[in-house]
């Protein structure tokens, strides 16, 4: 309840900051589950946002709803002016949206160059049969060429360069979260979803990973929403920070509010007192 | 670009090999031989296009005998002349329109890869919704109710006293020439970009939606072409044969195209192309274990279907012991003569 007024003060403070996605008032409910309640949120432009909570708060539901897997009961979903919701995830993938899954889902029997190259795929202009015949069609034939080499350009920027013909099941799994990014990237998004990027990580990769992600956004003009349990990468990384619990946005600020805010510590670690008073919010 | 040139010529001298085998073979071989020789080409079209549909996209269809016989009777109809037909149809006259409808060989062939591939995405737009074990089972159903269509549609058909006297337009030039076609088309789609496309569908269709991929579409557009693959093939077959009848199409014949696809290996050009090889020479070699046999005093008589039952054991023994088939999803690659170089091309095959 207290979020809406909350987010405006917020976005009046950046008023210089344009805001990319915008989640307004949604509601996903499963029968008489309601995963997701009235949730509305905000990302501006250019920035690391984190979505964080318990287990089973349903961050990865948001991003099911945003990436166009779930089709919200109630509420809406825009990117840079277009709505999204009621999307199918092909079509919001060419809007610009680009994700990565908790469970690392990469096309395993193809190698790590193909991986990146199927991403490419959907900014690819040529038509499948042009590249049947090339030497009729030599613009398909010069594009197809290209996507090799960029994605493998994509490839050597993310250190995977010397993998780049290995199949991608064989990788460590560092190394398959990073090409899962890469592919993603291929896409040419404008805005990354990770899905738990640090899952099965040990502290010293958080610790690199903090710095990738940075420089993610940095070099490729990317806007980043994360979801992630390992409170240092979330404290370390996010200018911004979303709480969700059971469902409903519980708190939000900066990584500084957020370790102070008791509804969070509540959240997490529980309280004392039985829990009668809780959904007074609601 | 040496290897791209070796390859090149490795391809054109093995394709010159081929034409010298196919001009040599007629003058040679004996009819009989040449049947089988002229059957592995087709069995190779077909396993080629059911590859890209089950190997390939990972759409488990057992449609495709469903697909040859609309093929078939396309082509036929389309090349018997006038005569012909009146004297077949015994049963019921043939329909008017249908009577007088003639077109060269070729373009038979091409009409008759048209209507599979037309009907194929017909029957894939409500079909290709269902996954795995279930699209099986609605393929299987589509394909039994073309054969039944065929049977009952006697006006257009000859029902199930079938066509005969279809001239023998299928000679080695003709069968090897589609098999070309056709293993070129197949290489060329599977190592651009949209060959990567189908491969991340049967993968794992969630990470291609996400990656921009309409997963829908390119399944409609993966089972189209290979209907289109299994039209052209039963055209082939039917001109080979000389006479089609409904019989020809029943499940048993998508079984020894599955069973192409399954020994050469799911998702490999190169092992549909030896599937095609192996299994239709071996259906004929086992023929012996059909005849009467004695052996001392011991007297086996023929009993008829028997290579059958060897051949579900091959497969049984194949799917238990190497489920992944001769190749695996392997491609055959020059580089496998010259181990010292290399590199990721991959030739064009040929016999």
């Amino acid at each position: 309840m207290t979020a809406i007024p909350i987010s405006k003060q917020k976005s009046e403070q950046k008023s210089e900051q344009k805001i990319v996605l915008e989640i307004k008032d949604v509601t996903l409910r499963f029968g008489g589950l309601v995963a997701v309640g009235d949730l509305s949120m905000n990302v501006p432009e250019g920035s690391i946002t984190g979505l964080i909570g318990p287990n089973g708060a349903g961050k990865t539901t948001v991003f099911n709803v945003v990436t166009g897997f779930y089709k919200p009961t109630k509420g809406s979903v825009d990117f840079l002016g277009q709505r999204l919701t009621g999307l199918p995830p092909h079509k919001v993938c060419e809007a610009g949206l680009s994700r990565t899954f908790q469970n690392i889902r990469l096309f395993h029997n193809e190698t790590v160059l193909e991986n990146v190259m199927i991403g490419s795929y959907v900014r690819q202009r040529g038509k499948w049969w042009q590249n049947l015949v090339p030497f009729l069609f030599p613009a398909a034939a010069r594009e197809e060429r290209e996507i090799r080499a960029t994605s493998m350009e994509l490839l050597t920027h993310l250190g995977l360069a010397e993998q780049a013909h290995a199949i991608s099941s064989s990788l460590p799994y560092g190394a398959q979260r990073r090409l899962e990014i890469a592919r993603a990237l291929a896409t040419r998004p404008k805005f990354l979803l990770l899905d738990e990027p640090a899952a099965g990580m040990n502290p010293q990769e958080s610790v690199e990973l903090l710095n990738f992600i940075r420089k993610l956004r940095d070099d490729f003009d990317l806007t980043i929403l994360l979801i992630e349990h390992d409170m240092k990468v979330v404290m370390g990384v996010c200018e911004y920070i979303w709480v969700l619990d059971r469902g409903m946005l519980i708190a939000e600020g900066s990584p500084r509010d957020i370790r102070a805010n008791p509804q969070v510590i509540e959240a997490y670690l529980g309280k004392d007192a039985p829990a009668g008073d809780a959904p007074s919010g609601a | 670009m040496t290897t791209k040139i070796r390859n090149g010529t490795l391809n054109l001298l093995s394709l010159a090999a081929l034409f010298y085998f196919l001009w040599w073979a007629p003058g040679n071989l004996d009819g009989y031989k040449l049947r089988i020789i002229n059957l592995i080409a087709i069995n190779a079209i077909l396993g080629l296009s059911l590859n890209l549909i089950y190997g390939m996209t990972g759409m488990f269809s057992l449609g495709h005998a469903g697909f040859m016989a609309i093929g078939a009777y396309v082509s036929a109809l389309l090349i018997l002349t006038a005569e012909q037909k009146t004297t077949m149809w015994i049963l019921d006259p043939i329909a008017p329109w249908l009577l007088n409808l003639h077109t060269p060989f070729i373009a038979s062939l091409i009409l008759a890869g048209l209507a599979a591939a037309f009907l194929g995405w017909v029957i894939a737009l409500p079909v290709l919704r269902l996954g795995g074990d279930y699209l099986g089972i609605a393929t299987l159903g589509f394909a039994e109710i073309i054969r039944i269509l065929i049977v009952n549609l006697t006006p257009l058909t000859n029902g199930s006293l079938g066509l005969k006297g279809i001239p023998a337009h299928t000679d080695l030039w003709m069968s090897y020439g589609c098999f070309v076609v056709v293993l070129i088309f197949m290489v060329r789609l599977m190592n651009s970009n949209f060959g990567n496309v189908l491969r991340a569908v049967r993968d794992d269709e969630i990470a291609a939606k996400t990656m921009g991929i309409n997963t829908f579409q390119t399944r409609v557009l993966a089972f189209t072409i290979g209907c289109f693959g299994g039209g052209l093939g039963g055209a082939l077959m039917g001109n080979l044969i000389t006479t089609i009848d409904p019989k020809m199409f029943m499940i048993t014949q998508t079984y020894s195209l599955l069973m192409v696809v399954v020994v050469g290996g799911l998702g490999s050009i190169t092992g549909s192309v030896i599937g095609s090889i192996l299994v239709t020479t071996m259906l004929e070699w086992l023929r012996f274990v059909e005849n009467p046999v004695t052996i001392g005093s011991f007297h086996i008589p023929g009993i008829p279907g028997m290579r059958m039952v060897i051949f579900s054991m091959l497969l049984i023994v194949i799917i238990i012991f190497r489920r992944e088939g001769i190749m695996g999803t392997r491609e055959f690659s020059w580089d496998w003569l010259f181990p010292a170089k290399p590199s990721g091309a991959k030739g064009v095959r040929g016999q």
